[in-house]
């Protein structure tokens, strides 16, 4: 086991990529985050919570995104279904999808699968917090990313926030 | 995560695990349902037959909608029409439209035990969509989540099936599942129309007298009189029904407070409910029948699970 980020770290990298967000979108009116279920949403509540201190009133319009009814490997595994909550359209709105690890990549694949059926966003970004590099199955590539890091197939990157720490496995 | 069971054939063979995931899941369609796109991709590749041996209306369209919304591809069979009026028998009928590669069956028979004798038979999934006056568990399943929607939780909840309990297999089918989720229950109708063990084999309260049953519950749910079920005659004419056991605007005056009405569906108005109720803001009647279509998404969700097929 080795810890990739400790809690000092990861509170650092939050603040970072909320504000590389404000950095790029002046008019914050325009972005939906969305937190993929079940883990991207920790990353994705905390970054909110960052983006409400940096600008008082932060008008992010924010969604949680159940993927489960639209995965590729539902013949292999049932996962039980957790909470979609957007309840604004996405029609022509910058959407952050934001999760934990991007890995294979399959998750982000029906994420969008899924986002397009709220309606067709203008654009659509991938924010991460860690980025396992060279394992992806799927030509995804994030936009912002928390760290990358290298690592074995067989190896496990587990993101926990009680306490805050990436391990590897 | 998986159910216990591969079919779904009656409530009463399901785990209280087994209910809650499927309500749970149900939940999250239900939310589907309200998206502009009411449709996932999650079964694109199963074929399902829905396998219709005796009318229907609600639960046929429910179950071919949820099929559609979950992207299955769907065939519709009814006995009428079909190679049934020629002599073809069930598993004769079933195993030739296995042999086409469909992978689930949804199935209502006027037989009681008919999915089960199919079960034994063949490798696909059967979900009963009603057996003759055995069980209708989806339309059970969905009142339960229809009732906790509306109440919050089914446990501690005082439920009463009004009506005829004796032909109704959704009253079968509610016993064993209010009854598995900690609610409290009772029967209550003429007694020509209650099996007359019933309280004791499964526990629950009887009442002979509408109003005591009305002002004892939380939720009332009204079944349909079957006359097409009855061979003899159980009560003197339809208009004596309405009156002794017909839940009006005047019987719910009596009761004082506000319950829950609900009804599976076809309402026979005028006979075991009146308009004036049935419309009323008490009635999640046509809610029930919104939720159908989620609870069945999620059986058909839940039992395409493949991996499980030994």
């Amino acid at each position: 086991m080795k810890v990739i980020l400790d809690t000092y770290q990861l509170k650092i990298i939050i603040e970072r990529l909320a504000y590389q967000l404000v950095e790029n979108y002046t008019d914050l009116s325009t972005v939906a985050l969305i937190g993929i279920q079940p883990r991207g949403i920790h990353l994705s509540d905390r970054i909110m919570a960052q983006l409400g201190k940096i600008r008082p009133g932060n008008p992010i319009r924010y969604g949680r995104l159940d993927i489960t009814f639209y995965r590729d490997d539902i013949r292999q595994e049932l996962h039980k279904p957790k909470q979609t909550d957007i309840t604004f359209s996405l029609e022509d709105k910058n959407v952050i999808l934001v999760d934990d690890v991007l890995f294979t990549g399959r998750t982000i694949r029906a994420g969008l699968d899924a986002l397009l059926d709220f309606g067709r966003p203008k654009k659509v970004e991938l924010c991460v917090l860690v980025n396992r590099r060279y394992s992806r199955q799927l030509p995804i590539q994030p936009d912002y990313c928390g760290k990358a890091i290298d690592s074995l197939k067989s190896q496990k990157v587990k993101v926990q926030w009680d306490p805050e720490q990436v391990i590897l496995l | 995560m998986q159910l216990t069971t591969r079919h779904l054939l009656g409530i009463k063979d399901l785990q209280f695990s087994d209910i809650d995931l499927i309500l749970s899941t149900a939940t999250q369609f239900k939310e589907v349902l309200q998206r502009p796109i009411k449709k996932v991709p999650s079964l694109r590749d199963t074929t399902i037959v829905n396998l219709f041996y005796e009318n229907s209306t609600r639960t046929r369209i429910s179950f071919e909608l949820a099929e559609k919304r979950l992207s299955a591809d769907t065939l519709n069979f009814s006995a009428s029409g079909s190679s049934v009026s020629k002599g073809e028998t069930l598993l004769d009928t079933v195993n030739n439209i296995l042999s086409m590669k469909v992978d689930m069956v949804v199935m209502r028979h006027s037989a009681s035990g008919a999915p089960h004798f199919l079960a034994q038979h063949i490798p696909a999934a059967i979900i009963n969509a009603g057996d003759g006056i055995n069980e209708h568990p989806t339309q059970a399943l969905l009142d339960a989540f229809s009732i906790r929607e509306k109440c919050g939780t089914l446990e501690g909840k005082k439920v009463v099936l009004v009506g005829d309990i004796m032909h109704s297999r959704v009253a079968l089918s509610n016993i064993y599942l209010l009854k598995k989720a900690g609610a409290e229950v009772m029967v209550a109708g003429p007694p020509t129309l209650i099996p007359k063990h019933i309280s004791k084999a499964f526990d629950i309260r009887v009442e002979y007298d509408l109003v005591r049953a009305l002002q004892w519950c939380d939720v009332a749910n009204i079944l349909r009189i079957q006359l097409e079920r009855q061979n003899q005659v159980l009560f003197s004419s339809l208009r004596e029904y309405n009156l002794a056991y017909g839940i009006s605007r005047k019987v719910l005056d009596k009761v004082g407070r506000e319950i829950v009405i609900m009804h599976p569906g076809p309402v026979n108005r005028g006979v075991e409910i009146d308009s004036d109720v049935a419309d009323s803001k008490q009635s999640i009647i046509l809610q029930q029948v919104e939720n159908g279509v989620a609870v069945r998404m999620a059986v058909l969700y839940l039992l395409s699970d493949k991996s499980n097929l030994n």
